[in-house]
């Protein structure tokens, strides 16, 4: 199981730097995701994916699975959804007033 | 006090939150910061006398004992980073209030700046590497916000490379902590490091090492890695380039000189071999930048990177005067980098232009600001009695000792360079004919010009008192050099 998980986060990582590397900045921001999601999948891979009950003490189970990275993750995504959503803000602000999206053009020192 | 080391993390904390509330009071939101920094500066100073007097202190949150809850870990070298931290907060939230204008201040600039803080005191002082990452993206998130509030095109620019930069090596260490974690299976640095001396550094530990350097270099512009620093810190205000010019970039050094002391010292081989090479690039190729441009931020800016190279070369070679060089010359560059960014910001506010080629003859109408720009410039090309000789002296003599002797050679020859390059700002800016500059009558030269001089005076004394601060910085090293004691202190075993 976690070798098909490290081939897909593997898929993911490809892609998003594919994506980010390319020109348009919309393209860039959908790559960020994309690397945020394999970040976090990566935690839980490697947090083990052994079979066990959810992390709940009503289950009564013998044995759990791992609640750490769990926590690690949900605390990952809250920050990179906080990221994100000013960085398509950001995008947007300086579509209107750079007049581009194209990173090619967002060049230079001086202060046009 | 026990809960003594979250002491200058609340203060920040509460304050930004207030500060929140009253956005449009600005003289309000001035007191208010005003006398937060500079309680935040006493309890830094009751913090290092504190760890001076009884070693390491922790604060095992909630209780919860240490590979189990969060630990924030206290040693000297965090104490001192704290308090060398809130001292440059200070510098530069009176400086702030003579320059960055109304329209910023209305718009949240100080409860930022104090969330800044929250997150480079917290990263200075947290003992846990998960929580590292956060403390790093509180940080990151309120240096955003700073780097594009505002909202000019430039600024906007910048912003937009900045934060993709950040994003992705948050990303990235997301993933070697996530690497770490499946081998360890512990958190706590402190448990991090006993684990590892357990099982031996293997491969992949000397793997996840590489990977913490390529985190942390992209943070502290190392060598491949500082592509996108000269022109983030181009945007900004001057007051907030001051903080991310001293601040930022070293809480990537920190965090390099921890996990590399504490976690992966079992075989040194090959990372401090990397780490050696890639510090020597950074200077020199920070030199070539610092002696390219002849725009007085840029100079300055690539000064920095320069600073980086010494800081990393004296952690690197690691016998004992280059760890204490290297801390030395860490606190030594935040305090003077910070006043040089706020006197070249005066320059910047008189002429009205940052080209070196357009300026002159200022030291005939602002004497005052010239001498300090002079002091300035020595003390950062480590001239003997001000504040950078001691610790690149300590670098040198480690380099040499451990016989890395081209290294060394070049942080000697890097010294010569980092003088040209403010020099040409001194001969350029202040020396020949004075030209009239418009705006000039506006600028409240006087007002501003307390900020960094107290941050010269500092940096003078830190200089002149280097026997006085000596026993400090040795105990800093010795816990850099010997985990141990960390590890004790922290698991009380």
């Amino acid at each position: 199981m976690e070798i098909l998980m490290a081939i897909v986060i593997g898929v993911l990582f490809m892609s998003a730097t594919y994506l980010m590397l390319s020109k348009s900045l919309l393209r860039i921001i959908i790559g960020t995701g994309i690397l945020s999601h394999g970040a976090h999948l990566l935690l839980l891979t490697m947090g083990g994916l052994k079979k066990g009950a959810a992390p709940l003490l009503g289950e009564q189970a013998s044995s759990y699975t791992d609640p750490l990275p769990q926590a690690l993750i949900l605390t990952a995504i809250v920050i990179s959804f906080g990221v994100t959503s000013f960085f398509l803000v950001l995008a947007y602000r300086s579509y209107q007033e750079l007049g581009t999206d194209n990173m090619d053009r967002l060049r230079g020192n001086e202060k046009k | 006090m026990i809960n003594l080391p979250i002491i200058p993390l609340l203060i920040p904390l509460l304050t930004g939150i207030i500060l929140m509330f009253i956005p449009k009071k600005v003289k309000l939101q001035r007191v208010i910061s005003l006398i937060a920094s500079l309680i935040t500066v006493g309890a830094a100073v009751i913090l290092v006398n504190k760890v001076y007097k009884d070693g390491i202190q922790t604060v095992n949150l909630s209780s919860w004992d240490a590979p189990f809850g969060i630990t924030l870990v206290s040693d000297m070298l965090s104490a001192l980073l704290v308090l060398t931290t809130s001292i440059i907060a200070l510098a530069t939230i009176i400086y702030s209030f003579r320059s960055i204008g109304e329209e910023r201040e209305k718009f949240y600039y100080y409860p930022v700046v104090q969330f800044l803080l929250v997150g480079v005191l917290g990263a200075f002082s947290t003992g846990d590497i998960f929580n590292m990452f956060v403390f790093f993206e509180v940080m990151l998130m309120a240096s955003y916000v700073l780097l594009v509030l505002g909202g000019t095109k430039i600024q906007l620019r910048e912003t937009i490379k900045y934060l993709l930069v950040n994003v992705i090596s948050s990303a990235l260490f997301v993933i070697a902590v996530g690497y770490l974690y499946s081998i360890v299976g512990t958190l706590n640095m402190a448990h991090i490091s006993l684990r590892i001396s357990e099982i031996g550094q293997t491969g992949i530990l000397t793997v996840i090492a590489i990977l913490f350097m390529i985190v942390f270099g992209i943070k502290g512009a190392i060598f491949p890695l500082y592509f996108w620093l000269p022109g983030s810190y181009y945007a900004p205000p001057v007051p907030v380039m001051a903080l991310f010019g001293a601040l930022l970039t070293k809480v990537g050094v920190y965090s390099i000189m921890r996990t590399y002391s504490l976690f992966f010292y079992h075989d040194r081989g090959y990372t401090y071999q990397i780490l050696i090479v890639l510090s020597i690039l950074t200077i020199i190729f920070g030199i070539i930048g610092a002696i390219a441009y002849w725009d007085v931020k840029k100079i300055i800016i690539y000064n920095i990177i320069i600073a980086i190279g010494v800081i990393l070369f004296g952690f690197a070679v690691t016998t004992e005067a280059g760890l204490s060089g290297s801390i030395y010359y860490l606190i030594h560059d935040m305090i003077i980098k910070a006043a040089l960014f706020l006197l070249i910001g005066m320059m910047i506010a008189i002429t009205g232009t940052s080209d070196l080629r357009k300026m002159g003859g200022l030291i005939k109408t602002y004497p005052g600001l010239a001498w300090t720009f002079f002091i300035a410039a020595l003390a950062l090309a480590g001239i003997p009695p001000l504040s950078g000789f001691v610790g690149k002296l300590l670098i040198v003599q480690g380099g040499f000792s451990s016989e890395y002797y081209l290294g060394t050679a070049i942080v000697l020859a890097s010294s010569l360079f980092v003088l040209f390059s403010v020099m040409k700002i001194f001969i350029n800016g202040f020396w020949g004919i004075p030209k009239t500059f418009k705006g000039e009558e506006k600028v409240p030269v006087r007002s501003l010009l307390i900020a960094p001089v107290i941050l010269i005076v500092l940096s003078v004394l830190y200089g002149v008192g280097s026997e006085a601060i000596n026993p400090f910085i040795s105990q800093a090293v010795e816990t850099l050099s010997n985990p141990t004691i960390y590890i004790e202190a922290v698991l009380k075993e």
